[in-house]
């Protein structure tokens, strides 16, 4: 767990609060950040049944703006940005030429020619390092790491709307999914954006880092009466397990490529030339001779991060993610598997601490939140 | 919070002594640690074990933890209904007993951490 001297970790504008909420503070991608509060279950739950809070300042933003800002984007990353309105957002991919991820991400169109890259705290760094190299053709174009300009915080859940509009100057229900907009919530300059990760229906609100203790502290005010509990990263990561929300570094990384993550809707075919588009062609002809899938365990045993998945006796792939998940209440995960055995019903066994435990292939999402 | 009537280790479990053998579980900040208990694997009765040596698994929603012999004995007898319900584990660790050690070294025993020492260690 330990990764760096407390002393180096960086804080976000929130964490007097979590401290002061009683967290269990751990390292995470040099952050000093919160994993659970009341516990994770009770916060999985809590998002699931009212809705939970989260800080979730630690996540990187790029900006990216000029004349040629479209252009820009549409070489970057995966996705068509072109056919992003002002005021919405997607999921993409930053590719490299192999079509495997530098990092994922969602992109904001902010204005005609300026975009707003939200991605991975652990790989802000890198993907800044990325982004300006490969806008170097384009004429009119900068990028810039504007981090530090915002804190950011979730509220996702049932009752998240309902919370968010009292505390809002402007009808958040013209919002739609994957969209955003501008206005205050409890007295702050806000954008609220309707998107999350955690499959539930929810905001994520980027405020000012000054004005962030006040916003977190209204929210929980505001619902504590309808449950709304802050909720850590150990919930976070289950819940979006269980929405089977891929993980940087976990189910996708610089050697899987976007088509074997299962994630081919969000690649732009119509669009021009973009980094990655040969090799992603290429595999999609042929057909990706390995499949990211879900699975659900038949013992009682987690397969974790790492573990080796077995088929007639060969290792034949590896677990990406797995837990418990308290919703569901059953032993699920994520794992690279060979084609042949990837399709739903599939069996495979799972090495856990010497012993072979059998899975089954499900769909995902292992959750999907009822509709309306 | 740490009952006066048992040994402690320092991987946090602690042991009950009954004449020759004692039962087996593990401590409050142990759980407190491990967060929410979902699965627990517990070995066979007549098992013969080393002290310190892994006798089982604790699995809860965000990491798997083994437990760790506090003697060296046999087991001689397992808590089967504990591993029904694992919860337990979190709301009353001091009460879950998970195996029970006949004990063969008991110098092993008394040179256990007394509930102050524990109390220490975890402080």
């Amino acid at each position: 767990m330990t990764q760096a001297g407390s002393t180096q970790l960086k804080r976000t504008p929130l964490n007097a609060q979590h401290r002061a909420l009683g967290a269990r503070m751990v390292p995470f991608a040099g952050w000093d950040m919160p994993v659970e509060y009341s516990g994770l279950s009770a916060e999985h739950l809590a998002v699931r049944t009212t809705a939970g809070l989260f800080d979730v300042s630690h996540m990187g933003q790029v900006e990216v703006a000029g004349k040629d800002a479209l252009a820009a984007v549409q070489w970057i990353t995966s996705n068509d940005a072109s056919r992003l309105e002002i005021g919405q957002a997607h999921y993409s991919g930053l590719m490299t030429p192999a079509g495997t991820f530098v990092d994922d991400l969602l992109v904001y169109r902010l204005a005609a020619q300026h975009f707003l890259f939200v991605v991975n705290a652990a790989n802000v760094d890198k993907d800044v390092a990325w982004v300006l190299e490969h806008i170097r053709q384009f004429a009119d174009v900068t990028a810039l790491d504007t981090s530090s300009r915002y804190a950011l915080v979730a509220l996702q859940g049932p009752v998240a709307r309902g919370v968010m509009q009292r505390l809002a100057n402007f009808d958040l229900s013209t919002i739609k999914y994957y969209w955003f907009a501008h206005g205050e919530i409890a007295g702050v300059r806000a954008t609220v954006s309707r998107t999350g990760y955690t499959g539930e229906d929810g905001f994520e609100v980027f405020v000012p880092p000054k004005q962030a203790p006040a916003v977190w502290n209204a929210i929980l005010d505001e619902g504590r009466d309808e449950g709304v509990i802050p909720a850590g990263l150990g919930a976070r990561d289950t819940l979006r397990l269980e929405a089977a929300m891929r993980l940087y570094g976990n189910d996708i990384d610089a050697e899987t490529t976007v088509l074997e993550a299962g994630l081919g809707w969000i690649v732009g075919w119509k669009k021009d030339d973009f980094i990655g588009r040969d090799a992603l062609l290429s595999q999609k002809t042929s057909g990706p001779t390995r499949h990211l899938v879900g699975f659900e365990m038949f013992d009682r045993a987690i397969a974790r991060h790492g573990y080796r998945v077995v088929a007639s006796g060969q290792t034949a792939g590896v677990v990406t993610s797995g837990t418990y998940t308290p919703f569901l209440k059953k032993a699920i995960g994520m794992a690279y598997v060979p084609a042949t055995h990837a399709a739903e019903g599939a069996e495979f066994d799972v090495e856990i601490r010497g012993r072979l435990a059998r899975a089954r292939v499900v769909p995902l999402p292992f959750y999907k939140r009822p509709k309306g | 919070m740490y009952p006066a009537d048992c040994k402690y280790t320092k991987d946090h479990e602690w042991i009950k002594v009954d004449g020759g053998a004692g039962r087996v579980g593990i401590t409050d900040f142990a759980q407190k640690q491990l967060g929410d208990v979902v699965y627990l694997e517990l070995p066979q009765v007549g098992r013969s074990l080393k002290q310190g040596e892994v006798f089982g698994t604790v699995e809860s929603v965000k990491a798997v933890s083994e437990l760790y012999s506090p003697v060296s004995g046999e087991v001689v007898a397992v808590n089967t209904a504990l591993a029904e319900k694992p919860e337990a584990v979190n709301k009353d660790p001091h009460g879950s007993w998970m195996v029970e050690i006949r004990f063969s070294a008991p110098a092993e025993v008394s040179a256990l951490l007394a509930v102050a020492e524990y109390a220490d260690l975890v402080k």
